[in-house]
């Protein structure tokens, strides 16, 4: 894992200073959720006011806060000493047009008949294009709140959608402007796409080090890059220290591991059952058993070399993307709001946040 | 696992062999490898003798090149390699929803009506872009599948589809509602008055309500953007009849006794979550479930030695001095047997909260699936497992 980078006033080096809303995505089961709820509580932890916000309506984020559920209202969840807050929201995409329709139109009456005629449905179910177009239009808006010349969020969090949707899904205002060429609704994509394009964005990629995964972020990567969305950095989750020597993982996987060494260690722990001297064919039986559990061992030990060498790969193909990287421990117990707090703070000590 | 929640075991080889089995649906969480378990079940169908066709939706590109799929054209494609000595054989192919959806525009407009909409911007952007529309494709082209398969005797007579790796996964069941409440509504009315009407002659005609509805549209999208809506709807309107009727089709087609949904998972949280959100909703749609297929579950090759007694061990020698390498062997075995532990806790829960659910495990691989000796592996345990499981 790398070091803490400490600058001189003790608090760890900040990668991203200038980024506010920080998009965070990655293949389903990498535990996006999780990182994203954990860097949210680590940019409070440097005095920010943070929105985390998840759009998918998974209700992902109230399990590992310890609610019920989240409601489409910005809920606090957690304060800091510094002074920073995490605050929360689960968009919805109904009650996001409903307001967007209030807050830019001024149009509760007719967002009431337009709800009635089932233009509101047709809006956030059937052309679900415009259910993304919703939900990031909300994130711009709470970018850019402001009450008294200031802005309400330092920073926004998203829990985004995976991997393989986040292009799309960012970029589907650049497909609203060239469907609108004039008119309100282009000029509000483009503000939006401006927004995503900045240098306030960072759209940062989860993965664990396996194959699928590794695969989808660098084609994720590859994607973002393709329509000019700014690539933030790579969060490897669920990392496991090997619990071999290098030299050992190589005999493993090479299968030279040596089996008498194994049988004298196993012996040694007295796991062959009852000792020699205790009668020939306890002795003998007790020998098999530690012949089958050193082959057992063996073979394990195989797979977990493999795994490693796996692990090795993706992570030179990760460095091959050229992106600052931040790395997890896998916590195999599950989440809860003490983890989070373990878990931000290694990101901030990583210079992440 | 306990032996109280030891589910039914799910005969793999039994729905693969059953000749009513026309149809099998594989649907289950993102990354829990749904579209390698479609493929090992559509290998091991052909294998066994059957005529299969499996629509893959977004395969990781190995497994793509695996089955001769190097690019997506919407076309069946018969893969190499396969044992055909049982008389069977096996298609495959990646879905184009463009092409799919073009192909349903084509079947019910006319050529002229057929090109305004290729052409209409809209459509362009509903048809290639927009997330969604990849569930209402890939059962349309399931429908498709169907249809050439019944036409043909010769034809397919199994066909295996994946479904879009999304939480909306099984959008598709509410597909034809949707289009019914939409065609039904008032908006597609207020769509299409000005087309038909002509210029703004409709004002006079309808009423105040339709009036602000369309002053409203006109405000939030601009002008321009009504227009091109307007003469979308107004194209489209013969498309969405035809539309609706073969979402209905297939949604009933999915109700059939022919078809199985087989839910994947791995024992995970939240892969089993949703799996449980999965057999809940199949459930109550009145859609047969065949079972859970389980991927990645991990085993232990020392089954004998618990995590606890292999720490100590590995602690007592580390004390002792020497026997480093049977020590680290020891930790290797402990985090294993942990790790099977946490996932039997997690597969019981699922288990007693479904107890009706059959299930089968497939083993963890070191390697992910890239070639069809790998599948033929996967395809293996899910119909070894059938027999051992619970033993």
């Amino acid at each position: 894992m790398p070091a803490a980078r400490a600058d001189r006033f003790g608090a760890a080096v900040d990668d991203w200073p200038s980024v506010r809303l920080h998009v965070v995505t990655g293949k389903g089961g990498t535990g996006k959720t999780t990182v994203a709820a954990a860097l949210a509580i680590a940019l409070a932890g440097r005095g920010r006011r943070v929105l985390l916000a998840e759009v998918e309506g998974r209700q992902g984020l109230a399990p590992l806060f310890d609610v019920t559920e989240l409601p489409y209202a910005e809920r606090h969840l957690v304060s800091t000493r510094r002074g920073g807050e995490v605050m929360a929201v689960s968009v919805e995409p109904k009650a996001a047009l409903l307001e967007y329709l209030e807050i830019f139109y001024h149009m509760g009456r007719a967002g009431k008949i337009l709800e009635k005629i089932g233009a509101i449905d047709f809006a956030t179910t059937i052309a679900p294009g415009l259910r993304d177009v919703l939900l990031t239009g909300k994130m711009y808006e709470a970018a850019r709140r402001r009450v008294g010349g200031k802005y309400v969020y330092d920073c926004l969090v998203l829990d985004a959608p995976p991997t393989g949707r986040i292009t799309r899904f960012l970029n589907v205002n650049e497909e609203v402007v060239g469907l609108a060429k004039v008119g309100p609704i282009r000029n509000q994509a483009g503000s939006i796409m401006s927004l995503l394009r900045s240098p306030q964005t960072a759209i940062h990629l989860v993965t664990v080090l396996e194959e699928m995964p590794l695969q989808e972020t660098a084609d994720g990567v590859a994607d973002l890059r393709r329509v000019t969305l700014p690539v933030g950095g790579i969060v490897i989750n669920q990392v496991r220290e090997p619990l071999l020597s290098h030299r050992a993982l190589q005999d493993a996987v090479a299968g030279s591991l040596d089996r008498e060494e194994v049988l004298a260690g196993l012996a040694a722990a007295r796991l062959g059952g009852p000792r020699a001297g205790s009668g020939t064919g306890a002795a003998a039986r007790g020998a098999a058993r530690l012949q089958l559990l050193a082959d057992g061992l063996i073979a394990q030990a195989a797979e977990h070399g493999m795994r490693v060498a796996l692990e090795e790969r993706g992570r030179k193909d990760l460095a091959a993307l050229d992106r600052p990287t931040y790395e997890l421990p896998a916590i195999p117990s599950g989440i809860d709001l003490g983890t989070l707090y373990d878990l931000a703070e290694r990101l901030h000590a990583q210079g992440m946040a | 696992m306990n032996a109280a929640a030891s589910p039914r075991a799910l005969d793999v080889d039994a729905l693969i062999d059953d000749l009513e089995t026309r149809v099998i649906v594989c649907c289950g969480a993102g990354g829990v490898g749904k579209t390698t378990t479609a493929a090992a079940l559509a290998l091991r169908a052909a294998e066994r003798g059957r005529h299969v066709v499996v629509l893959t939706i977004d395969p990781a590109r190995r497994l793509a090149q695996a089955m001769g799929l190097l690019e997506l054209d919407n076309t069946p494609r018969t893969v190499a390699d396969v044992d055909t000595s049982e008389g069977g054989r096996l298609e495959a192919m990646m879905l184009d929803m463009k092409r799919t959806f073009d192909e349903v525009i084509e079947a019910h407009a006319s050529p002229e009506k057929a090109q305004q909409i290729f052409a209409n911007p809209f459509y362009l952007a509903l048809s290639s872009s927009f997330a969604g529309t990849q569930e209402y494709m890939a059962m349309e082209k399931l429908g498709q599948l169907r249809a050439q398969a019944e036409a043909d005797p010769d034809g397919w007579d199994l066909i295996v589809v994946d479904t879009p790796p999304s939480r909306s996964a099984l959008d598709f069941l509410d597909a034809p509602k949707r289009l019914g409440s939409f065609l039904d509504g008032r908006l597609i009315k207020i769509l299409s008055v000005p087309a038909r009407a002509g210029g703004r002659a409709y004002l006079r005609v309808v009423s105040a309500a339709i009036g602000t509805a369309t002053g409203a549209l006109t405000k939030i999208l601009g002008a321009q953007v009504l227009t091109d809506v307007q003469s979308f709807v107004a194209a489209f309107d013969t498309v969405f009849g035809g539309f609706r009727e073969r979402a209905e089709h297939t949604y009933h087609l999915l109700q059939e006794p022919g078809t199985a949904f087989v839910v994947v998972a791995a024992p995970e949280p939240d892969a089993l979550r949703e799996a449980s959100y999965f057999v809940d909703r199949l459930g109550s749609q009145g859609m047969p479930l065949a079972g859970l297929v389980l991927n990645r579950v991990h085993t232990s090759l020392a089954e004998g030695l618990s995590a606890e007694r292999a720490l100590a061990a590995a602690e007592d020698l580390g004390e002792s001095g020497g026997h480093a390498l049977t020590a680290g062997l020891l930790r290797v075995h402990a985090h294993r047997m942990r790790r099977r532990e946490r996932e039997g806790a997690l597969t019981a829960r699922f288990t007693s909260a479904h107890p009706e659910v059959a299930v089968v495990s497939v083993p963890a691989l070191a390697e992910d699936v890239h070639d069809l000796g790998g599948l033929r592996e996967v395809s293996g345990s899910l119909a070894k497992a059938a027999v051992a499981y619970g033993v």
